[in-house]
């Protein structure tokens, strides 16, 4: 707004408008974005002792954070659910969204809302029925093991729970990301369909070789926002916690740790140095995954 | 980078009825049959909640998880669930609602203003703060959530219901569909026209542009709401008063101490229950306004 003060020509009287339409935004972004985390950013610089209050010790959180076990742990399991859980999704996710558009479906449109209506039910609420039928409380899939008397399935014990919450995160957006990637394949001009039909492809040599490469931008957000999505993984161990009990430590994931160091250890400081830190891994990998398919794209 | 509704659902769908039979019983089946086996496991959950809550306490034990037992007590249940600890369940939704409403509204006029001034204006360091805010994308919300209650409780403003409006009121993702969704939708020269005529900015905007962007509003308006209203983490850890819970924490909190024990065993039906009730108006809402999140969100996917 200076610049415009200071120079004051007439084509400026439009600038004036457009930062008119943008400070709005942009004061309540400042606020509620920039301002939290320069907040944090200053006090992770610092650290409270129980002699001497609190002291300014630089980057010792950050030092400490990436030596500390359970966060490095936490960190690893979460890069492991990573590679499990997104393939895994993205690829369902792809392959309904071709079956939808092959046109070969009866009744596509029951399909399409049945497996998106997960994504209107809250993770709470996902969690929380998986985590009954996961149970051995009154779990159908325990009770069924139970009535043919073979070993019941431990679905909430350590080995088994990373699955489980793969499971409930698949189920909870796997239509949702099979509904982004079906519009952007109705978005593919039909002529080139016809080609390929003349050419003798039938349907599923045109999915795999016409609408496949053409779904790669829509695929590449989808992975974007899956990047972003399982690395602040929350919710549903969270609310899984007082069923599956003690599998779940307090750092089963780098959220989870941040939250209990601030809520139940009371280490704010800490905890805002962990926050600090995820959030920058979460943007290194988002722009890992920008820059490798940006490779990717120049080298085919 | 274009918006495009899905306008050849439509022929898809016909298309689909006018297949020749013989070619659906040909190469068809398999792709059916696995579509089929997914909305089994698409389905399974939702079915499985709803089946118990026709159950009582006891049954929910005792009975078939995937079938009815000899009692229906849904109705009852479901006065369990809106009596339990003196009608906070009804206060959380009335919580949830104004919460997501309110933030949702807010967040729609501030990303719709600013989308509209950024695809239609040039002024300096548009290309700096639209980098900003599309680079805030990529920053999980969660890892601001932490952040965020340090500040506030510095400010003294956690456990108040601006804790949970005030973080939601920003969408970024939101500014970025609508300013591509203005620069689609808004011609240059019907800004120009009104300019002749001698109108304001904020006339042309409100008398024309708004009118335009009413579809992309919507979008927002609609995934702002879902956002706000299934939102665990925020609100779990700037609230500790259960009347100024959404349904998602009171839930949680709920179904803890169902899980605790100790003489509160007969919670189970009315967590269930109340799981229930608390799904059935967002699935309600994406049924009736299917026409625009399918839009809203091809202009995501084709960016």
């Amino acid at each position: 707004m200076a610049i415009l003060a200071r120079r004051g020509r007439p084509e400026n009287k439009h600038a004036a408008a457009g930062y008119m339409f943008v400070a709005p935004f942009m004061i309540v972004f400042a606020a509620m974005f920039i301002a939290p985390l320069a907040y944090a950013a200053y006090l992770s610089l610092y650290s409270s002792r129980l002699v001497g209050g609190t002291v300014f010790v630089g980057l010792q959180n950050y030092t400490q954070a990436l030596q500390d076990r359970q966060f490095l742990s936490g960190l690893e399991r979460i890069a492991l659910f990573f590679l499990i859980q997104v393939p895994i999704m993205i690829v369902l996710a792809t392959f309904f969204a071709l079956v939808l558009d092959s046109g070969r479906l009866r009744a596509p449109r029951v399909f399409r809302i049945a497996f998106f209506v997960p994504y209107a039910v809250p993770a709470v609420v996902a969690a929380l029925m998986w985590g009954y039928l996961y149970g051995a409380k009154f779990g159908p899939f325990v009770q069924i093991a139970h009535d043919l008397g073979t070993a019941p399935p431990q679905f909430l014990t350590s080995g088994h729970l990373l699955p489980s919450v793969a499971n409930i995160v698949t189920w909870e957006f796997a239509g949702y990301n099979m509904i982004i990637l079906y519009a952007a394949l109705l978005t593919i001009p039909p002529d080139l369909y016809e080609a390929a039909s003349i050419d003798g492809a039938g349907p599923i040599k045109t999915a795999l070789r016409i609408k496949l490469p053409l779904l790669r931008p829509a695929l590449g957000v989808i992975l974007l926002f899956s990047v972003i999505g399982a690395f602040q993984l929350f919710n549903e161990p969270q609310v899984l916690q007082p069923a599956a009990g003690s599998v779940i430590t307090p750092a089963w994931t780098p959220n989870l740790y941040a939250y209990n160091l601030a809520f139940t250890d009371q280490r704010l400081n800490y905890a805002a140095a962990v926050s600090f830190l995820l959030g920058f891994i979460i943007l290194i990998a988002t722009y890992l995954v920008l820059i490798l398919g940006r490779l990717r794209r120049r080298s085919t | 980078m274009t918006i495009t509704t899905p306008r050849r659902t439509k022929e898809r769908e016909d298309l689909a009825g006018r297949v020749p039979p013989s070619s659906i019983r040909g190469r068809g089946w398999l792709p059916t049959i696995i579509m089929i086996a997914f909305f089994v496991y698409f389905m399974i959950p939702l079915a499985w909640l709803v089946i118990a809550s026709t159950k009582n306490n006891a049954d929910l034990f005792s009975t078939f998880g995937f079938w009815f037992s000899h009692h229906f007590n849904l109705f009852t249940n479901i006065h369990a669930v809106f009596a339990y600890s003196n009608g906070v369940f009804l206060r959380w939704m009335l919580n949830s609602l104004i919460y997501a409403l309110v933030s949702a509204a807010g967040a729609s006029f501030l990303a719709t203003a600013a989308g509209y001034g950024f695809a239609k204006y040039q002024f300096p360091a548009k290309g700096l703060l639209l980098g900003v805010v599309l680079g805030a994308i990529a920053v999980p919300t969660t890892a601001l959530a932490i952040p965020t209650y340090l500040l506030f409780s510095k400010i003294g403003i956690v456990n108040t219901p601006w804790a949970i409006i005030l973080p939601s009121l920003i969408n970024p993702i939101g500014v970025f569909l609508m300013s591509v969704y203005a620069r689609d939708a808004i011609p240059d020269s019907l800004i120009e026209s009104g300019r002749l005529d001698g109108a304001s900015d904020i006339g042309i905007f409100l008398r024309i542009g708004l009118r335009m962007l009413v579809p992309g509003l919507i979008t927002v308006f609609l995934f702002s709401l879902v956002s706000t209203w299934n939102n665990y983490f925020l609100p779990l850890v700037m609230l500790n008063n259960p009347k100024l819970y959404p349904i998602t924490v009171g839930l949680a909190q709920l179904n803890a101490t169902a899980n605790n024990g100790g003489g509160s065993q007969a919670l189970f039906s009315v967590v269930v229950t109340g799981s229930l009730l608390s799904i059935i108006p967002l699935i309600a809402a994406f049924l009736l306004l299917q026409r625009f999140w399918q839009s809203g969100l091809s202009a995501g996917a084709v960016k």
